[in-house]
This record gives C-alpha cells, structure tokens and sequence, in this order.
C-alpha cells in the first residue's frame, strides 16, 4: 500500500501518510523525507500530533458492561449448563 | 489463518477453559466481566441500539457455552469468543436491516475522501508553497482532548462512520487490538486495514477539530 513519496513532500500529500507513518508502514527513505518534512513544518508538526491525541482519545472511551441483572441470568445460563 | 504465535490459546486460555468445564462460576464471572464492556461496543457496530448488543452479548455467551466442549484451542479464547460475538452480532444485523428503510442503513464506504479538506491548502499552482497548508491546524491540551465532551465528540464520530472503518477503529484505538489481530479476525490483508483506519482516524479528528474550532467562537 506504500505509495513512494515525492521527494519534495507537500503538507496536502503529508496528511494523507499519516497512519503509513504511525504504523510503521512506511520505508525507510519515505520515512526520512516524512520526518524532514515534519521537523521543518510546523504545521505538520501540529497535524501528526493531533492524530496522536486523536488516537488516545479513542483508547481512553469507557465502555459500559452489562446490567447486573444481565449477569445474573447469565450466571443462572451457566449453572444449568454444568448441571 | 494468522500466525499461530498470535493467536493460539495461551496457557491461561487453557487454565481458564479447564475452569469453565468444571463449572467454576467465579472462572466464568471473571471472564464475563473481563470481556463484556468491549463485547457490547463491538456488538454496537453492527445493530442498532445498546438493548439489541446486550441481547447480542447474551446469545453469544449461550453460544460460548455450548461450544466450550469443543473448543480446541487454535484460537486464542479471546478470538474464538470475538467470533461467535462477530456472527451473532452480524446476523441481527442482516434481521434488523430488513426491516429498516434504505436511507436508514448508515452511511455507505466512502472511496478517496482526502483526510483533510483541500481548502485548507494553497493550490498546486500556488507559485512558491503549492499544496502547503493555508489553515494550519493548532495545538491541542492533553486536558482538551480528553474532556468528558471531547470524548463524546468522539464516540459519536466513531458512531457516524461505515461500518468498515468503525470496525477497525473500534478494535484498533478503542479496544487496543494489534493489526495482526485485526486483519486476522477482520479478514482484511494489512495494506487495507491500514487504508481504513486512516480514514476513520482522519475523520474523528476533523471532528474534533471542529469541536475545538466551535468552542473558541462560542
């Protein structure tokens, strides 16, 4: 899936390597060009990092578990079973 | 299938397992509760409403337990139960689809939608900086980001999204599955599962922004 990176790399193509980037998917020499790119734009600088907390945001959802009346049936489910 | 060393039954995985055919009921609460909170949210992506992925939730345990004497541990336990849920939820889903309105469906996958809106760039025939950023993004706090209205930014973008790429986001970023785990339990070959996690990426983050950008207008 790794498209080769022009050599001189646009924000407006940056963006769009992100998650190549994050994920390790990138080779080596791509990689070198996204991280100039980035050490030099601010810009883009700001982007990779609100992709990086956009990613923490999504780990740090909280879900629900089921009802402690769900539980019970089930608990009530798996009794019958190891009868 | 996926690499063995993935997702082979641990171990644990066999301790537990050994528990459950036992009849050990605090085995079985210590798994139920372990993994309910996730089966829900998975359960989530493919029906309707938190009272149809709780029934879901419950017909997946009844199948885990009728498939306990044959589980045979070439699956992780985690994986093999994942994919009862998978089925169970997808089928209610297929149900509940007949009987809902076409345009209700959700939205359909979306192809080459750019990560970010192309206005936020100068033009490619811009003389000195084309394609560089005219609208460039901000910084944003730690506290912003994971604010309890900040997160529900998020739980309803993620909501919002074909259900490809809330699938992967949802087992990648929310659950902290590894891509390994993902495409194998998916289907899907790296290269495509990495497409769809960048586009759902992308679009939680636009809107998050634009959450952000409202707040400083207000």
């Amino acid at each position: 899936m790794t498209r080769p990176v022009p050599q001189d790399l646009a924000c407006i193509e940056l963006v769009g390597l992100v998650t190549d980037f994050l994920e390790g998917a990138l080779s080596p020499d791509d990689r070198a060009r996204f991280e100039q790119h980035v050490a030099i734009c601010k810009g883009c600088a700001a982007y990779v990092l609100q992709m990086r907390k956009t990613i923490e945001a999504s780990s740090a959802l909280k879900g629900e578990g089921l009802s402690a009346a769900a539980q019970a049936e089930l608990l009530r489910l798996f009794r019958e079973f190891c009868r | 299938m996926g690499d063995p060393r993935i997702t082979a039954a641990s171990a644990e995985d066999a301790r537990v397992v050994a528990a459950l055919r036992a009849g050990d009921e605090k085995a079985f609460l210590a798994l139920v509760q372990s993994l309910n909170a996730p089966m829900l949210r998975i359960a989530s992506v493919y029906v309707s409403s938190r009272g149809v992925a709780e029934e879901v939730v419950q017909e997946t345990w009844l199948g885990v337990l009728n498939g306990l004497p044959r589980f045979e541990g070439r699956s992780s336990l985690r994986r093999w139960i994942f994919g009862i849920l998978t089925n169970c939820a997808k089928s209610r889903g297929v149900r509940e689809a007949r009987s809902t309105p076409f345009s209700d469906l959700g939205p359909q996958d979306d192809q080459d939608e750019p990560a970010v809106d192309p206005s936020r760039f100068l033009p490619a025939d811009h003389p000195r900086w084309p394609g560089h950023w005219s609208a460039p993004p901000t910084g944003w706090a730690d506290e912003q980001v994971l604010n309890k209205e900040s997160l529900a930014v998020v739980e309803a973008a993620i909501a919002r999204l074909p259900v490809s790429q809330r699938e992967v986001i949802t087992l990648r970023d929310v659950l902290g599955w590894s891509s390994e785990e993902v495409c194998d339990s998916l289907g899907l070959s790296e290269g495509n599962q990495r497409v769809l996690l960048h586009r759902a990426r992308s679009k939680v983050r636009a809107q998050l922004e634009k959450h952000f950008d409202e707040g400083e207008r207000r």
